[in-house]
């Protein structure tokens, strides 16, 4: 299907992934490029959080091929590589769709632990900070310069030093993708970003999506089932259903598919019947 | 506030019916564990064995029993619940006890330096305050395992084995073979560190092989850890001298020895020899390795390490998906935590003058446990108040005399102190389950320090 493109920042090549007997994805492929959205959408079930468990490394893929290009030529196979280093190394960053904050620590120490890898280093490996050298200070300061630029984006600044757990909803997925943009990364995984919102915090989120696209040199991989979020900002969208593409392309052009159509919207039973005829038809054929 | 609102909060009538109901009902229960327990004793005679019945106690008790819940009843469950304030969404209020706060743990540390002399030359307070001292310590050690990166280890004990007898090996039989006799009076001080260095290995390897495991089966491998370290010091009669212990030499002050005549403590500085020096000395020596813990530990929650655990304890996978590795963030917080566990466990060594197995059991790891969880939240002043609750209550109970008065003939009160020890337990856990301290105070702010509730900071799962 998909040749592995040049350009692409991630290309998933013939990903499968078997859970005993199930086949949850199979043989998929596609390709996420920088400075783009991508949306992967598809009914309850079609696999959509398998694919992001795969690519940041928290499922181990049955077969296939995950390759990530960073925009300066380095190389990772994300497949072969643990979750933490594929954060750590390849920098895929990812929300969850059940809202996984540090909820007993405040906002700004939530994106404090996102830079903790920057940081560790800086304070020599915790030597140096316990010591109190003065890089480990000004990396620090400078990570909390970081913390409240994203603040300010995502509009928390004057909640930074309130418990995350307490905040509402809304502003906990919006800071969750804050959080997750703190780790710099070249790829942000948003797991149903917009679950749980109302239509005015939705239209805000498109706005972050959008200026966290034009802003960092980021790809966006989204999984959604609000379609205003993803029709109103996607470059292109990705469909799945059981487990396999239906679909692949832009908005316009997937709204018209009539494959997607029928995976969302069902079939008439007339229809039905000649899908069933057509596929019989195929297998006997296969068979001779 | 409507008025069917005001309504609800008046006294409800007592419904005599449901009382009754309720005291038979009691009274079923409380005949069922009673008569088994108490109706019947068995008595030695000078000839035979022979049942006395106690009906009288069971009437009395059941008297008291129906009277008690008679009179909650009346006076106190039919009481108007009093209106719940509104959880605030915000931050917590601040009471007088975050004004306080700050000034605790200094004054504190200043009654702590000065307490030799308030002694005024006993030897009981120090002796207490070391035994107090070396459990705060313990604790704070072990709070960086289960209060900062929410690991339940349940077989502390095992890093202070491993610092007490590294201690009592090296300076009785390694030292003495390696370098000659001239080093003992120094063995205290090159053992120390090293001590510290081999329970972290200790730690190391132990975390190795359970990092993958969580909650309750960590706990059972610690558990389990912690018995082995015992086993192998019982058995392994050539190395460790099995369950008759080692001797060890007493810590000298820098080379002096606290012993009277030439060359000693007292002589080189002119003063009468007093055994209480010696004492005092190991007072200071504690005190240092503590407040050492304590900076360390606290200094280490506010470096990227030190939230790293935090994290951990809120939520390893969000952990994971940022960088973070979790296998070396588990295997630094068992490191440390053994450390301190390692010097505590040298020091005790020099302190008792002998080490052996018995030392070293389950029940020692339960009360540093214990200590961390009173404290409450990973607070390091809360530990410190739970030790003093905790190790001061059972050092009470030996001198409780005067209970005898109302204890039955010929009962010791040390006898109750478990008891009593268990039943504050269960009080704390149902009165104030997170422990005395409930707020968790952020590592890092923008603008005010605001403390964190603890019904949003998580205990970790292992």
């Amino acid at each position: 299907m998909a040749s592995p493109d040049k350009n692409a920042v991630l290309s998933v090549e013939h990903l499968t992934m078997r859970f005993g007997g199930l086949t949850a994805i199979s043989d998929l492929s596609f390709d996420a490029y920088p400075g783009e959205i991508t949306a992967l959408i598809g009914p309850n079930g079609a696999g959509k959080t398998t694919v992001f468990n795969c690519i940041t490394g928290f499922y181990k893929p049955t077969e296939g091929r995950i390759a990530f290009k960073h925009p300066d030529g380095k190389e990772f196979l994300l497949e072969r590589m643990d979750d933490f280093k594929i954060a750590q190394n390849a920098k895929v960053a990812r929300t969850f769709q059940n809202i996984r904050l540090f909820s007993g620590m405040t906002v700004l120490e939530n994106l404090m632990v996102a830079q903790h890898n920057k940081l560790m280093l800086a304070s020599g490996y915790t030597v140096g900070g316990i010591l109190g050298l003065g890089g480990f200070r000004r990396a620090e300061k400078a990570a909390i310069e970081l913390a409240k630029s994203w603040l300010e984006k995502v509009r928390l600044i004057d909640r930074a030093d309130d418990p995350a757990g307490d905040l509402p909803y809304g502003d906990q997925r919006r800071l969750e993708i804050a959080r997750a943009m703190c780790t710099g990364p070249s790829l942000l995984c948003l797991d149903e970003p917009a679950a749980g919102l109302n239509p005015r915090e939705s239209e805000e989120l498109n706005k972050l999506l959008k200026a966290i696209r034009t802003e960092n040199d980021v790809a966006i991989l989204l999984i959604e089932h609000d379609m205003s979020v993803v029709m109103g900002i996607s470059d292109h969208i990705v469909v799945l259903d059981y487990g396999q593409k239906i679909s692949d392309g832009d908005p316009a052009s997937v709204k018209s598919d009539p494959a997607v159509i029928r995976a969302y919207l069902g079939v008439e039973d007339e229809e039905e019947d000649a899908i069933a005829a057509k596929a019989i038809a195929e297998a006997l054929g296969d068979q001779s | 506030m409507t008025a069917q609102d005001v309504s609800t909060l008046k006294a409800k009538p007592i419904d005599f019916g449901a009382v009754a109901k309720d005291l038979l009902g009691t009274a079923v229960v409380a005949m069922l564990i009673l008569v088994p327990i108490i109706s019947h004793k068995s008595v030695i005679t000078q000839y035979s064995l022979v049942l006395e019945t106690r009906w009288p106690t069971i009437a009395i008790i059941m008297a008291v029993l129906l009277s008690v819940r008679l009179a909650m009843h009346l006076f106190v469950w039919n009481r108007a619940p009093k209106p719940v304030a509104a959880r605030s969404a915000g931050a917590t209020k601040v009471t007088w006890t975050d004004t306080v706060a700050p000034y605790v743990l200094p004054v504190m540390i200043v009654l702590a330096i000065l307490l030799p002399i308030l002694a005024g030359g006993e030897r009981r307070p120090i002796d207490l305050g070391i035994y107090i001292l070396t459990y705060i310590m313990l604790a704070w050690g072990l709070n960086v395992v289960v209060g900062l990166a929410g690991l339940l280890d349940l077989g502390y004990v095992a890093f202070y084995a491993v610092g007490a007898y590294a201690y009592a090996l090296l300076s009785t039989v390694y030292f003495p073979y390696w370098f000659g006799d001239g080093i003992v009076p120094w063995a205290f001080y090159i053992t120390l560190p090293l001590a510290g260095l081999l329970a972290a290995l200790w730690g190391v390897i132990l975390g190795f092989p359970v990092l993958r495991l969580r909650g309750d089966y960590l706990a059972i491998v610690t558990l389990a850890f912690g018995e082995i370290i015992r086993l192998v010091l019982i058995n392994w009669f050539d190395f460790t001298n099995g369950p008759q212990g080692i001797t060890v030499p007493k810590a000298t002050f820098f080379g002096l020895p606290f012993t009277a005549g030439e060359g000693g403590f007292a002589a080189f500085f002119g003063i009468e020899h007093n055994r209480i020096y010696y004492y005092i000395f190991l007072y200071y020596v504690i005190l240092a390795l503590a407040l050492l813990t304590y900076y360390v530990t606290n200094r280490l929650r506010r470096l990227p390490i030190g939230r790293a655990w935090e994290a951990l304890r809120e939520d390893e996978i969000a952990c994971r998906s940022l960088g973070i590795n979790t296998t070396n963030t588990k295997l630094t917080a068992f490191a440390i935590g053994a450390m301190f566990g390692g010097f505590a466990g040298s020091f005790f060594a020099a302190r008792q003058g002998f080490v052996s197995p018995e030392s070293f059991v389950f029940i020692e790891s339960a009360i540093i446990l214990a200590i961390v969880v009173l404290g409450g939240l990973g607070s390091q002043l809360g530990i410190v108040f739970a030790a003093i609750a905790i190790m001061g209550a059972f050092e009470l109970f030996r001198e409780l005399n005067f209970l005898e008065a109302v204890l039955p003939a010929g009962t010791d009160p040390v006898h109750f102190r478990m008891l009593a020890v268990g039943l504050a337990m269960v009080l704390m856990m149902r009165f104030r389950p997170r422990g005395f301290v409930t707020r968790r105070q952020p590592t890092v702010f923008l603008k005010e320090r605001k403390a964190v509730s603890g019904d949003l900071v998580k205990e970790g799962h292992g």
